[in-house]
């Protein structure tokens, strides 16, 4: 193969990668209870979100980050980030697209997400997370219509309390882990959506994230709660400017499914993930779980993996309803320096209750990448299935793949199956592309994308197109 | 006074004549384990396994090696092999059969190895097993004065297996052991060693063994270790193999016995065309606890390994299974292959299984699988329309079950006891006599 064409591949530059000059109103680096209190009193918060954010703070100054994962990275300098940053006058929120800062509307284009157009043309209500606050947000009177809620979680508070409140840190606890109880103290904006009974979404809900402003962690909270027999899709997707400095993310979501509920949550995800040295990039360290809370309720995690530096990520599924289900489909990419230990859990705990794990890992470059998984059944869990396959592919000799399934089973009537695999692509696979006139570029972007076809498959429409093309960016001369 | 400390109290004067490279050793065994201490649930490769009914123990030293051969004879395998027989960790002579030993092949007990001052068992003795590995081996390494030195010379094939019994006996004081085996084989020879743990069934000891086993290029050799303790025993060991150029090392780690279990098995294969198999068997009853920590590491390109481990449980048994499968970087052209299946006879039973891959190369091919089950109902009508009642075909198709690893063992003395311990130990749903009966016809036809 054509290796200098190879090297001009791989030393392309990351194509999102530019910096917004929005004033922000920022405070100093640092963090303490009067941090949060700035926070909690720019969000005007009520004073049992305070309360609750500094209870938080409390429990993380107890915590010690976590070393288990297969990763290594310096220690963050929690002192050094900045934990509030908003775009100008967050008062004065514009009501609509015309009266959005120009230069934010300027971003969005080079982005690719025309919000109107892709609106309109996708029938997608984008709730757009530029800099923590959110900006507009669109069909919210379709919404309206339907019942359904979807808007900032800081609006929520505002909005909704009794809902916020009966469900917020009851997936996630504010204890659960340490990013998690940092995220509880400081978070700054994120989604909330309320399905109520029997409602099923009319449309896909879609949220932007965008870091921006250097030196800011950004610390979102998003949280899904769908009624009895209602139904939501969520998309998530992340694209981040160039930046020298590493960026901490770590943002919480929660997901409660009542009976017979529906949440499908889909993400892609493509943060910067440093350059070929592995310098900058995202630190992306992320707690998603959902709760199978009513009987016969079902969740399903989507996501594609390409950026960030370090991603440190399971989307976990709580099984507690009778037959409930809980799926977990996942492509991650890591090429250059990138890290990456990502898995699911999924915890069995109500009769009936069955769970599916694909898990398909692509290393290239000289990253490094880990499957971690829990399958526990509990003891009342009666009858309960799980089948999981992760298969890694590695491309060059210079990366690693990882696999560390942990199965818990604690009920003899409990089946749980367990498969996988790690290989490279397959000469012969190559030379069949080849043989029929395919150049290898696109032979190895043919066969990566069969090998990751069962998770494409779930996520939705505008997202596969988005994924595959994300993909082949993200290895495209990577082989050879 | 702390755990470790009761311990290391008993490491007394009884020493005063080891060579002084053997005292080093002992202290930095004792160094190291008074430094970490027992393992607890919040190490990782103790996540599962709790220590404490080792750590809170009180175990003196046997002080002989008195045991009847009518009971050895009651407990042993009934073999035609070279035997070396230990008795709480000591070594009973009269018990043991060295005399027809082949040229090019000498096994001795520990302890004569280390009174000649041998200075190959200097060299080889804690070169796989070092204090860091775990609490455990340093913890041996600080005890070890009595054990089994196998010494092959280049080119021997061994005509009979090399029998190693440790016999645990019901001591009205608890006692402890720390065995220590280690295995030389020359470039080519080839040799069978069976490590048997069994002992009188009030037994309530704890041994603490740590194997070691160096191959040449080209030599063979077949490690069987058959554990079948008393169900009062607690039993640590930890096996470490490292491998040359296309050797081949075949581990047979059945377990039966013991109240809490827990076997380490590494292997290094450090050279082109090393080939390492691991068969494993657990059948649990009662509260028994057994915890198989499995790691392969593929050091060497065009090395290979093949890894199927079974556990059967029932009651309130907990079985733990972690096998890691881990290639170096450049280490490519490699071949891993693991399973591991499990078969839950009771709803109170639980089994963890981490079976890992860690791999920095890319020209491999590696599999892993584990799966959790009860037997399968469409199997069990399949012979149910065969005029075979429930009971008896669901103790058929457990031992199925287990005869997929067990068709793996080569000496059938090994596999008929197996076989028959866990025919005969099957819960009486399963109609144990008639189980016995058609498993011993199946056997003979």
């Amino acid at each position: 193969m054509a290796s200098e064409e190879m090297e001009q591949l791989v030393r392309r530059e990351y194509k999102q990668g530019f910096v917004t000059d929005i004033e922000s109103e920022t405070v100093p680096p640092g963090l303490d209870e009067s941090v949060i209190a700035f926070i909690s009193q720019k969000k005007g918060e009520p004073e049992w979100m305070l309360e609750w954010r500094l209870e938080a703070y409390r429990q993380w100054l107890k915590m010690t980050p976590p070393s288990w994962a297969h990763l290594e990275y310096p220690p963050i300098d929690y002192q050094a980030i900045s934990y509030f940053s908003a775009p100008k006058k967050p008062e004065d929120r514009p009501q609509s697209l015309d009266e959005v800062d120009p230069k934010l509307l300027e971003t969005y284009e080079k982005l690719g997400i025309p919000l109107h157009e892709r609106a309109a043309l996708a029938g997608v209500a984008v709730d757009a997370v530029f800099d923590s606050v959110s900006v507009t947000t669109t069909f919210k009177e379709k919404l309206a219509e339907a019942g359904v809620i979807f808007c900032s979680i800081s609006e929520a508070i505002r909005e909704y309390p009794e809902l916020v409140r009966q469900y917020l840190g009851t997936v996630v606890p504010r204890s659960d882990n340490y990013f998690a109880a940092l995220n509880s103290a400081v978070f700054t904006d994120g989604s909330f959506v309320y399905v109520p009974e029997g409602v099923t979404c009319p449309m896909e809900l879609s949220t932007y994230f965008r870091i921006n402003a250097a030196n800011t962690g950004q610390f979102e909270r998003t949280l899904i709660v769908c009624d009895n027999k209602a139904q939501v899709s969520y998309l998530e997707g992340c694209t981040a400017p160039q930046r020298d400095e590493n960026q901490l993310h770590a943002a919480v979501v929660e997901l409660v499914a009542l009976e017979e509920a529906y949440i499908k949550y889909s993400t892609v995800q493509n943060w910067y993930p440093g350059d070929e040295d592995g310098k900058g990039g995202i630190y992306n360290f992320v707690t998603k779980r959902g709760d199978c809370r009513g009987d016969r309720s079902r969740i399903s995690w989507t996501q594609v993996e390409t950026g960030s530096a370090i991603t440190w990520k399971y989307p976990s599924c709580m099984l507690r309803g009778k037959e409930s289900i809980g799926e977990f489909y996942s492509v991650a990419v890591t090429n250059g320096r990138q890290q990456a230990d990502t898995g699911t859990k999924m915890i069995h705990i109500g009769e009936g209750t069955r769970s599916t794990i694909v898990a398909k890992g692509i290393a290239a470059g000289r990253s490094d990448q880990a499957y971690r998984g829990l399958v526990k059944i509990g003891p009342r869990a009666k009858g309960a299935r799980n089948y999981t396959q992760c298969d890694s592919l590695l491309i060059g000799d210079q990366c690693g793949a990882h696999t560390f399934p942990y199965q818990e089973i604690g009920n003899s009537s409990a089946t749980v199956e367990h498969e996988a695999t790690t290989s490279k692509i397959a000469d012969d696979q190559l030379f069949y592309c080849r043989a029929r006139g395919i150049d290898e570029e696109d032979a190895v972007s043919m066969i990566v994308n069969g090998f990751c076809k069962d998770v494409f498959q779930e996520l939705p429409m505008e997202f596969a197109v988005e994924a595959e093309a994300l993909l082949n960016v993200t290895l495209e001369g990577s082989v050879g | 006074m702390s755990a470790p400390e009761r311990f290391l109290e008993r490491l007394n004067a009884r020493r005063e004549n080891d060579p002084s490279w053997v005292a080093a050793r002992r202290q930095a065994g004792a160094a190291r384990f008074a430094a970490v201490g027992f393992p607890t649930r919040r190490d990782e490769a103790w996540k599962y396994t709790d220590v404490r009914a080792i750590a809170e123990g009180d175990f003196a030293l046997a002080a002989d090696a008195e045991f009847l051969a009518e009971r050895l004879a009651a407990c042993a395998l009934e073999l035609d092999a070279h035997r070396l027989v230990l008795v709480d960790g000591r070594f009973n002579a009269e018990l043991s059969s060295l005399d027809a030993l082949p040229a090019g092949v000498s096994v001795t007990p520990l302890s004569q190895a280390l009174e000649a001052n041998h200075e190959q068992v200097g060299g080889s003795l804690g070169r796989l097993a070092g204090v860091d590995f775990s609490a455990f081996t340093a913890l041996n390494t600080a005890f070890a004065d009595e054990g089994a030195v196998v010494r092959l010379a280049p080119g021997t094939v061994v005509d009979k297996p090399i029998y190693v019994v440790l016999i645990s006996r019901a001591n009205e004081q608890a006692v402890m052991s720390h065995p220590r085996v280690l295995i030389e084989a020359g470039a080519r020879s080839e040799a069978t060693v069976i490590e048997h743990y069994a002992g009188e069934s009030g037994a309530a000891n704890f041994t603490n063994v740590v194997t070691e086993a160096l191959l040449e290029r080209g030599a063979i050799v077949n490690h069987y270790k058959l554990q079948e303790a008393a169900l009062g025993d607690l039993h640590v060991a930890s096996i470490h193999v490292d491998q040359s150029r296309d050797s081949r090392f075949n581990s047979f780690n059945l377990n039966l016995g013991g109240s809490l279990v827990r076997t380490d098995l590494v292997t290094d294969l450090n050279a082109e065309g090393a080939e390492a198999a691991y068969y494993g068997l657990f059948f649990l009853q009662g509260r028994q606890h057994v915890d198989n920590h499995t790691l392969v590491n593929h050091n060497a390109p065009r090395t290979f390994s093949n890894e199927s481990y079974k556990g059967i449980l029932d009651d309130r048994s907990h079985g733990v299974f972690n096998g890691k499968v881990y290639v170096k970087k450049d280490a490519q052209q490699i071949e891993a292959y693991q399973n591991n299946a499990n078969l839950l006879l009771s709803d109170r039973a639980e089994i963890d299984t981490k079976p890992e891959l860690v791999i920095y190369a890319d020209d491999v091919k590696c599999s892993h699988g584990a799966t959790t089950g009860q037997l399968d109902e469409e199997a069990v009508y399949a012979l149910r329309t065969r005029g075979i009642d429930v009971a008896m075909a669901r103790g058929l198709l457990t031992l199925a079950f287990a005869g997929e690893v067990m068709e793996q063992v080569k000496l059938n003395e090994i596999a008929e006891r197996v076989e028959r311990a866990v025919a005969g130990r099957l819960p009486e749903r399963f109609n144990l006599a008639d189980l016995v009966e058609t498993a011993e016809a199946v056997q003979e036809a």
